[in-house]
Order: structure tokens, then C-alpha cells, then sequence
């Protein structure tokens, strides 16, 4: 009850700071590109901190949610919650069909596997000429409005959070601690492993539909490699494993690329750097697997 | 009526023959012990009776039941479980988790209740939960629920591993070197618990072990391996007098 009124004080403040200006559009991009952020590293760090399956193509998903959801909204005239429905279904599909055939594959392997997915679906954006080819699409109605930031990030978190105290989410860990173990207890880690996957994937394409419908525009460029990367770099900087920390890594480096932002050459040294030091430093992460909720405060 | 039966069965790695028509019979309740000099073959018997290993050659029949070549996880559904010859548990997880994975393939609830905290879920959870206690508080573990598997001594952590194959509910029971790394006192414990497993779970324990105390001391029958053959089958008497089981271990006598 006390984490709900917290919530709620916090939306509501946001929102009274929105209608008499004192955050200004500056100050709302940023807040933006930090809520798409934590239902980005959120739904990440379900597939390779919690099933510890390493992979490289959560653009890739992420691209299949925007696309679809402005394909409903601009082109269809379909209402944004039509988009929304759209863009997490087509994702979770999409994170079907890569995730049987890839799932069999194992570390370095899988990585590579899905990093080419990822391209794949960038390549074949580009190439459909009726959302706009490598220009992509412009002039994207903003539907995307605080209420569905706040109620998104909260909403992908907890589903997560749920899923993973569960025995669901008990036996999606067991893969990432001993495969052979988890399936000689009886565990189907094939089923779980795509499970993890479609659920990863789902939330990655509520992101992009969420994204696309703030800025504008998007293209097959935005979704590139680079993206699966900064997702990546938050997830392992926050801890693989735990959410809080992804929570906090996204928050963190959407700050971080927003002070750096007059020089991105910069920004991409101080990402390897920090992960360089993170990784000498502190291997497991800010949190390590540990959680705090906000019981703590309570 | 046998309630795993196995024929014909083999085994290769490459060139190496691991296992070579290897027959075996175990009937309910029955606690037998498979032995033979390392490298003989006998962890691959384990490793294909779980489905860990697929054989090239043979049947496997547990229950009345054809499981040759079943993934791992329907196999411990039918009803096997094993523990590692290399403790496998889940290391970063706590010992309550450990059992409570093992818990999961009579999970109550739904997904869809998981995520939106429905009372089938707190209902389910609950049983999960007193139902791991119940295989901790029998061994003496209780107490540890909440601690990290790789903070246990190496002893606890051969216990769980025990606890959590016997969460899946089995009717047949696989060890492999149950023994390993203990100490004569321990042994003998264990020994104890052995045979209280069979009898108090109405089980049947299938048992890799070096240790032949407890091999003699625990098993009603006993198979051994050499070459990935079985060059004796019988009571541990006959074992023991055995001239290749001997030659075997010791080597042939020269002259």
C-alpha cells in the first residue's frame, strides 16, 4: 500500500512539474529516453541475467515493436493502444521464431546468432519500401504521453519482477545456474529459455512503440547493433541478475548520455571505460544478483 | 516385474566404447550397487539412464515404459532422479530454492497467475514452500533455508543435493560416489540413511561408490563394470570372491 501511494505521489508530481513548465522539453526527452530505458534493460536482463542466455539483438525487437505500432497508428488509423497491442504481440512473435532455432545454441555462440537476428530484421527494415526503406518514417504523431511512460515502466517491471519470483521464474535461474542440473529436475529448459525470450522480446517492442511515438521519427539506423549495446552495457553495469540494478544502470547512463550529449565521441570512450572499471572493479555488477524493493523504506 | 530394465545398451565417444551391450535389471525396491575401476564406464550408465547422454544402441525400459532416448526432463517426470558425481546444485540460489526448483514440475499455478499475483499463486507458493521445508527438515536443513548452496560444507551440500533429488518424487533413485570425499564416520551415516531412503520412501537406489565398505555394507546386489562390460553380477559375497572382480581391481597374478 505504501509503495502504491509512493508510486502515485511520484506520477502525480511528475505531472504537475509537466503542466506549469518546470520541466521543460529538454528535461522531458530526457525523462523519456530514461523510462524506454528501464523497460529496455528490465526486459534484457530477464533473458541474460536471469536465464544467463548472452544476447546481442534486443534492437532488433525493439525495432519490430516500433515499426509495427506506427504501421497501426499512422498508417492504419488504428488508436495508440491498437499500436501498443501490436508492437508487443509482433515483437513476442518475433522473439519465437529466433528463439526456437537459436536457443540450442549455447554462449558465444548464441551471442553471435542473435547480434546477426538483430541485423537481420534491421536489413529487412530497410529494404520494405511502404515504411519508408533505410529513410524510415517521419512525422510520428507523439501519442506517447507521461502517463503511458510511468504506467509502461511500472507495468514491464512488475510483470518481470512477478514472473521471476515465481516457480516460473525459479526455473528460468535454475538454467543460468546449472543447466544439466535444471533438467534433470525435471525442468524443460527449452521451453523456459524461449519463455524468457518471448517475454524479453514482448517488453523490448512495447519500448520501441513507445519510442517511436515520441520522437518523431524512426529508422532501421536507430535500431542498429549500438543500441543492443547500450541496452547491454546497463544491464551488466547494474548487475546481471537483478533488476533493481538495471533499473538504476539505466537511470544512470540515460543521465549520463544526456550530460555528454555536445560530444558523443566522448560518451562512447567513457561507456568502455566505465565498463573496463566496472569489470575489474566490481565483476558482478552495482548489485550484484541482490534486490532491494521498496519495502525498505517502508 | 522389473522396474528398469536395460539391453543391449552402447555407448561411444569418439572411438571409445564406453559402454559395450550393457544388461542390467532392477526391481522395485531393490538397492544395487554398480562398481568398477575408474574409467570403466559407470557414470555413463547414469548419464544415459537420466537422458543426460543419448545411446547409440540398446533399450532402456523403466516402468514398462520405452524412455531410450527421452530428453532429461520427461525422464524425471516418469520418476528418476540422481545426484552428481561433482555436486551440482544450484550454487548462487538458497537452500530453500534448490528444492523448491525441484518442486516446480508440480507447480500449481498458472504463468498468467504468476504475473498478476493471483490467489492461486499465493495458494501454490505456499504448498511449494511447506512441502521443500518438509524434505529439509529431513535432512537437518531446515535451519539453513536461507543460506547461499556454495556457503554449505562440502557434507550439507552432498545432503541437499540428496534432498532436492528426493523433491522430484522418484521411484528410483540414482547416486553417483554418494561417498566421495567423506570421511569412515560420515560414511557409515550415510550408509544409515541409504537404507532409511529406501524404506521410509519406498524406493529403489541405484548406487555408483569407490567405496567398498559401503557398497558391501549397503547393496543387495551389485554390478561390476570393467571396459564399459559387465564382468560380474551378484550379492556382494559373490562380488567379493569373484576372480575377475579381483583381477580387475588388483590386476591379473602373474605366472
Amino acid at each position: 500500500m505504501l509503495e502504491l501511494a509512493a508510486l502515485t505521489a511520484f506520477f502525480m508530481l511528475v505531472q504537475y512539474m509537466i503542466t506549469v513548465g518546470i520541466l521543460n522539453q529538454y528535461y522531458q526527452i530526457n525523462l523519456t529516453s530514461m523510462c524506454i530505458n528501464i523497460i529496455l534493460a528490465v526486459s534484457l536482463n530477464l533473458i541474460n541475467g536471469f536465464t544467463g542466455q548472452l544476447s546481442l539483438g534486443h534492437a532488433g525487437f525493439m525495432a519490430v515493436g516500433a515499426y509495427s505500432s506506427v504501421v497501426m497508428t499512422q498508417m492504419l488509423g488504428q488508436p495508440f493502444i491498437i499500436g501498443i497491442l501490436a508492437a508487443c504481440l509482433s515483437a513476442a512473435l518475433a522473439g519465437f521464431v529466433i528463439g526456437v532455432p537459436t536457443l540450442r545454441l549455447r554462449g558465444d555462440y548464441l551471442a553471435i546468432a542473435t547480434l546477426g537476428f538483430g541485423e537481420i530484421i534491421r536489413v529487412v527494415l530497410q529494404n520494405i519500401d511502404y515504411i519508408g526503406g533505410p529513410a524510415g518514417i517521419v512525422g510520428i504523431s507523439k501519442l506517447t504521453t507521461w502517463t503511458w511512460l510511468f504506467a509502461g515502466t511500472v507495468v514491464s517491471t512488475l510483470v518481470i519482477v512477478n514472473l521471476i519470483n515465481s516457480s516460473y521464474g525459479r526455473a528460468i535461474i535454475s538454467i543460468r545456474e546449472d543447466e544439466i542440473a535444471s533438467e534433470v529436475m525435471g525442468i524443460n529448459t527449452t521451453r523456459y529459455k524461449v519463455l524468457a525470450f518471448v517475454v524479453g522480446a514482448l517488453f523490448a517492442g512495447f519500448a520501441g512503440a513507445l519510442y517511436a511515438h515520441y520522437f518523431y521519427i524512426i529508422k532501421p539506423e536507430t535500431f542498429s547493433f549500438l543500441k543492443s549495446f547500450d541496452v547491454l552495457v546497463m544491464v551488466v553495469l547494474g548487475g546481471l541478475g537483478s533488476t533493481t540494478g538495471a533499473v538504476i544502470a539505466a537511470v544512470f547512463i540515460t543521465v549520463l548520455t544526456a550530460a555528454l550529449q555536445t560530444f558523443p565521441a566522448v560518451r562512447m570512450i567513457l561507456y568502455a571505460l566505465i565498463l573496463i572499471i566496472v569489470m575489474i572493479y566490481r565483476p558482478q555488477g552495482l548489485m550484484g544478483n541482490r534486490e532491494f524493493s521498496l519495502k525498505i523504506f517502508g | 516385474m522389473s522396474l528398469l530394465e536395460i539391453k543391449g545398451l552402447n555407448k561411444s565417444f569418439g572411438g571409445l566404447s564406453a559402454l559395450l551391450e550393457f544388461d542390467f535389471r532392477l526391481a522395485k525396491n531393490e538397492l544395487i550397487g554398480l562398481i568398477g575401476p575408474n574409467g570403466a564406464g559407470k557414470t555413463t550408465v547414469f548419464n544415459l539412464i537420466t537422458g543426460v547422454y543419448k545411446p547409440d544402441k540398446g533399450k532402456i525400459i523403466f516402468a514398462g515404459e520405452d524412455i531410450t532416448g527421452l530428453p532429461a526432463y520427461k525422464i524425471c517426470r516418469k520418476g528418476v532422479a540422481r545426484t552428481f558425481q561433482n555436486i551440482r546444485l544450484f550454487n548462487n540460489l538458497s537452500v530453500l530454492d534448490n528444492v523448491r526448483i525441484a518442486l516446480h514440475k508440480a507447480v500449481s499455478y498458472g504463468l498468467l497467475a504468476a504475473v498478476f499475483r493471483m490467489p492461486s499463486y499465493f495458494a501454490g507458493e505456499r504448498l511449494i514452500e511447506q512441502e521443500a521445508l518438509r524434505y529439509l527438515e529431513i535432512f537437518d536443513l531446515a535451519d539453513k533455508k536461507n543460506e547461499i548452496a556454495s556457503n554449505l560444507p562440502y557434507g550439507e551440500q552432498r545432503r541437499l543435493e540428496v534432498a532436492r533429488a528426493l523433491a522430484t518424487r522418484p521411484t528410483l533413485l540414482i547416486l553417483d560416489e554418494p561417498a566421495a570425499g567423506m570421511n569412515p564416520y560420515e560414511t557409515q551415516e550415510l550408509m544409515q540413511l541409504i537404507r532409511w531412503i529406501r524404506d521410509d520412501f519406498n524406493i529403489s537406489i541405484l548406487l555408483i561408490e569407490h567405496d567398498m565398505s559401503l557398497v558391501m555394507g549397503v547393496c543387495e546386489r551389485i554390478y561390476v563394470l570393467d571396459y564399459g562390460q559387465v564382468i560380474a553380477e551378484g550379492g556382494p559375497e559373490e562380488i567379493r570372491n569373484n576372480k575377475r572382480v579381483i583381477e580387475a581391481y588388483l590386476g591379473e597374478e602373474v605366472g
